[in-house]
């Protein structure tokens, strides 16, 4: 992808957790990068190192178990692994700020929604209390909530409410990164569609950049403008949503579409991928989807595959797309 | 906000990982020999039944030796804790006072356990006025003082180790009729108890099999817990003269006897006193471990 | 097909609440034949899980009727209603919570067995349980696993396995999928299908995954606020919604697909409480139809043509039928 305004890179990290019941490789030689405006999509299932990536990314691993081996997280010129935790407060919230996927549990219960907002504007700005308050009744309505409405209390809010609240929060300093871990998995279909509409406004309106994290390539298609497919802490493709719509290359990206229902067309059986996801302590040698993969080769038991360019900007771990040498 | 949440997720994310096959009591061991203090306190209660368990062989004199000759010595090699105003060994007393105050502590609070957990129990699954009749019977009994119920009960039944501990057993009873009340009351609602009832699961087996063994970890560590209490209630009591009557080697009762010693002999108050307290410490040391190693949400 | 299985007609039930008496499921009409799956979705809160409950009689309707095989199963009296279990079964959504941790995987899919003493020798009953795993592909070597040490399709597994071993005739399906991975999810569906299709099972599949309901249902029953706002054929629902909140439901579904672009339209608010709902129609507040006369008066979920039924007072004037 081309070097013009990059936002953030990350290049070959690796972030284990050490339990006792093994080493958990939960992110392995992950490289992405996302440029300013751009949305890109971290898509997996349960234990895929999702939510890992992001923590990772927030310098937010809880140590130990947590513990980031190598690599480097690049952001605006400068490599967060490289702060310090002061220099890092004044990051987080202020030019990089998260979602989490359930505002159940991500607001303050004793404190009122404004306070909540006007927190972390004093924290990062400048601003006296009371324009920190108005500042954050401004952010309210920006998200759709009424100012009056800025003295409540969270429980006295509905669940689409309260996500929209916590955008208000992430968004109140202006992020130039704003990294969404599954912001609508807990709302209904009709509040997600609401919440997911307001999302998209305000980053164009903010022209903001975003990892949306998810499991629902309905999203995927909805908001993202590229895509990385995790599966068992690796990236297995990496390339543009056309691309990934329209030409799907891993075996496990193929299976994870024919696994889903799909609205329009009829099909009597759904082609789910074989087997369950590997124990994150004890991963296959060799490519990670191998015993369920119904490609697998021999080599594949043996060796990580490589990232492949097949076409400009669609990149793919997988032997099958490697010279053609392997394949015999 | 951000942090906390943050605790959570890892906390998640590492229960997830940790699914290997390993039954959960195991699960809980492993968590409990991590806790050094727990350790400690597992050791001070394997040694107490221990030597209650081989008391006669421990001892180097009976219980009732008397050797007038010797009385109210300090300890010497012959007598390790001295002798108290009979000339009785003081360290041999403690090691059968042991027994007693292991039978004291684990019998009242099986007592409480047993009655306590059953009242919570039918009170928490049934509801309705069935709970406020238990309920607020505990509540009448929770309003007296427990030491001052004990001491009405032991006045009423009479003296003697049994009454003693029918005493305790008692006044701790809502306590545990609480614990369980709560804990049937959050498990009743869970879908394995609606699945078993969809199977035409009849209430006392869902009670026994389904919501009772859910249930355990608090009342584990209550128990834990509780058995320190007994004993210190039983001691108490006895100091008082209303428990376990002289000359059986009851902790509480010895200190009570070495009290008007206790200016020029102050050995026969001390290590009776030492006694109880270690007693104490290691079953509180086990049962915070305990309280950890089961719910180890509570602790990051 | 046309043997009707269940029917349940004017079911109300209100729970107590401190704030007034909650509407959890209002007046609700619907029938299942033997054999097909009935696909019932909604939001959370409006009803869908309690209409399940009740038609189990794990939970007391306030009033109406549901007629099992012809006999109105809200009249049993609890011995009866034992008897009844073995012929109506239940797997929920979390596969975590419904399954007794303290039990192994053995000890859960006995649990039916032994409770309605099935079995007097306890070898003829192991060789059930076998054979219950072996159906629901679960390998043998699980068997004294407990349930902590598994994964979430296997822990389904495990709750399909214990619904079915009273060889009932009709199951709830009670959001069985939507706590799993899409991949693990799609090896459970095609099991419950397979499992349909040997038994001659009837579903009443509830879920709030519109894609999920129409890949397993025959027939879809929409539910808002306690009460079935349309329902019809699969294929209708999808291609020719009649309802504007199925009309809204079906357009806030994010579809895995570049090529398909739909003009969404985005409901305003949210769902209102179900507690002391005032007259009318439930989806007064957020309908772009609306008009006076939806304030004051209840629609009646109506049959418009065979075997299609929607509740709005409009759906003819607002060209919503073509």
């Amino acid at each position: 992808m081309s070097e013009e305004k990059k936002l953030l890179e990350i290049k070959n990290l690796n972030i284990h957790y050490i339990t006792h019941e093994g080493t958990v490789k939960a992110v392995n030689d992950m490289s992405l990068e996302l440029k300013k405006g751009e949305t890109l999509g971290l898509v997996g299932e349960t234990g895929a190192g999702k939510t890992t990536t992001a923590l990772g990314v927030m310098q937010l691993i809880q140590t130990p178990p947590g513990k980031i081996l190598s690599g480097e997280i690049i952001y605006d010129g400068e490599d967060l692994l490289k702060k310090s935790q002061t220099e890092l407060r004044k990051i987080r919230g202020n030019k990089i700020s998260m979602i989490f996927q359930d505002p159940m549990t991500s607001l303050n219960p004793v404190l009122t929604v404004g306070e909540q907002i006007a927190e972390v504007i004093k924290l990062h700005q400048n601003v006296d209390n009371s324009q920190a308050t108005e500042k954050s009744e401004k952010m309210l309505e920006t998200v759709g909530i009424p100012k009056s409405r800025s003295k409540d209390y969270p429980h006295q809010f509905s669940g689409g409410m309260k996500q929209r609240v916590v955008i208000a929060i992430a968004l109140a300093c202006n992020p130039k990164l704003l990294i969404a871990d599954e912001p609508t998995t807990a709302l209904d279909v009709t509040i997600q569609a609401q919440v997911m509409n307001l999302m998209n406004k305000l980053k164009d309106e903010f022209n903001t950049s975003m990892i949306m994290i998810t499991h629902d390539l309905g999203i995927v298609a909805e908001v993202c403008d590229k895509v990385a497919i995790m599966y068992a802490g690796h990236v297995v493709e990496y390339t543009n949503t056309k691309n990934l719509f329209t030409n799907p290359k891993h075996p496990y990206t193929i299976g994870l579409f024919n696994s889903i229902p799909n609205i329009k067309d009829d099909e009597a059986r759904l082609k789910p991928i074989k087997g369950l996801m590997p124990d994150p302590t004890n991963l296959p040698l060799g490519c990670p989807f191998h015993p369920r993969c119904p490609k697998a080769m021999s080599i594949c038991s043996q060796q990580e595959p490589c990232r492949t360019e097949i076409y400009k900007d669609h990149f793919v771990n997988c032997f099958l797309y490697e010279n053609v040498d392997n394949k015999s | 906000m951000t942090d906390q949440l943050n605790v959570n997720m890892s906390n998640e994310d590492i229960k997830k990982k940790s699914t290997k096959k390993r039954s959960q009591y195991l699960e809980v061991w492993r968590r409990l020999k991590q806790n050094k203090s727990a350790m400690v306190g597992l050791l001070i209660i394997i040694i107490l039944i221990l030597s209650a368990i081989l008391a006669p062989f421990i001892a180097p004199y009976g219980i009732d030796d008397q050797d007038l000759l010797n009385t109210l010595q300090t300890p010497s090699k012959d007598h390790w804790m001295g002798t108290d105003n009979f000339g009785r060994d003081i360290f041999s007393r403690i090691v059968y006072g042991s027994i007693i105050s292991l039978q004291v502590g684990f019998i009242s609070v099986g007592i409480a356990m047993i009655v306590g957990g059953s009242l919570g129990a039918i009170a928490g699954y049934y509801g309705g006025k069935l709970d406020n009749l238990i309920m607020r019977m505990m509540d009448i009994l929770l309003a007296i003082p427990s030491i001052l119920l004990a001491i009405s009960i032991v006045a009423a039944l009479g003296h003697g180790l049994k009454n003693v501990m029918i005493a305790v057993g008692i006044s701790s009873i809502p306590s545990y009729a609480r614990i369980v009340r709560a804990s049937v009351l959050t498990l009743k609602d869970q879908e394995f108890v609606e699945a078993a009832r969809a199977v035409g699961t009849n209430n006392t087996r869902i009670i026994l099999k389904h919501i009772i063994p859910n249930s355990m970890a608090p009342i584990i560590v209550q128990a834990t817990l509780g058995v320190a209490g007994a004993i210190l209630s039983a001691a108490g009591l006895s100091f008082i003269g209303l428990g376990i009557q002289l000359p059986t080697p009851e902790w509480g009762a010895m200190l009570s006897s070495g009290r008007q010693f206790i200016r020029d002999y102050p050995h026969m108050t001390a290590f009776p006193g030492l006694a109880i307290m270690i007693t104490i410490f290691g079953l509180n040391l086990l049962g915070d471990g305990l309280r950890d190693a089961l719910d180890p949400r509570l602790k990051n | 097909m046309s043997q009707k299985l269940i029917e349940v007609k004017n079911l109300k039930k209100y729970f107590n609440t401190q704030k007034g008496l909650l509407h959890a499921v209002d007046n609700v009409n619907f029938y299942i034949h033997k054999g097909e799956t009935l696909g019932l979705v909604g939001e959370s809160g409006c009803g869908k899980s309690t209409t399940g409950r009740v038609l189990l009689r794990l939970i007391e309707a306030t009033s109406g009727e549901v007629f099992f095989e012809g006999k109105d199963i809200l009249k049993l009296n609890s011995s009866e209603i034992r008897e009844l279990r073995k012929e109506m079964q239940i797997v929920f959504q979390d596969p975590f919570a419904s399954l007794n941790p303290r039990l192994s995987v053995s000890e859960i899919i006995a649990e039916p067995l032994i409770v309605n003493k099935i079995y007097k020798n306890k070898a003829d009953m192991n060789k059930k349980v076998q054979s219950l795993m072996n159906t629901v592909g679960l390998a043998q070597r699980l068997i004294n696993t407990y349930p902590h040490e598994l994964d979430g399709g296997r822990r389904q597994r495990i709750g399909i396995a214990r619904a079915l071993a009273l060889n009932p005739k009709f199951i709830v399906q009670d959001e069985p999928v939507s706590a799993l991975d899409v991949s693990i999810q799609a090896q459970i569906l095609n099991l419950m299908a397979d499992l349909q299709q040997e038994f001659d099972l009837t579903y009443l599949f509830i879920s709030h995954d519109l894609s999920v309901v129409k890949h397993v249902s025959s027939r879809i029953a929409v539910m808002y606020l306690g009460q079935i706002i349309e329902l019809s054929d699969y294929k209708s629902i999808f291609t020719d919604p009649l309802h504007p909140y199925t009309q809204a439901l079906l357009s806030a579904i994010p579809i895995p697909s570049l090529d398909i672009k739909r003009e969404k339209i985005i409901l305003q608010g949210d769902v209102p409480s179900p507690i002391n709902p005032p007259d009318g129609c439930r989806f007064y507040g957020r309908c772009m139809h609306r008009k006076d006369t939806c304030l004051t008066k209840t629609p009646e979920l109506k049959e418009l043509h065979p075997e299609r039924f929607v509740a709005c007072h409009f759906v003819h004037n607002l060209g919503l039928v073509k």
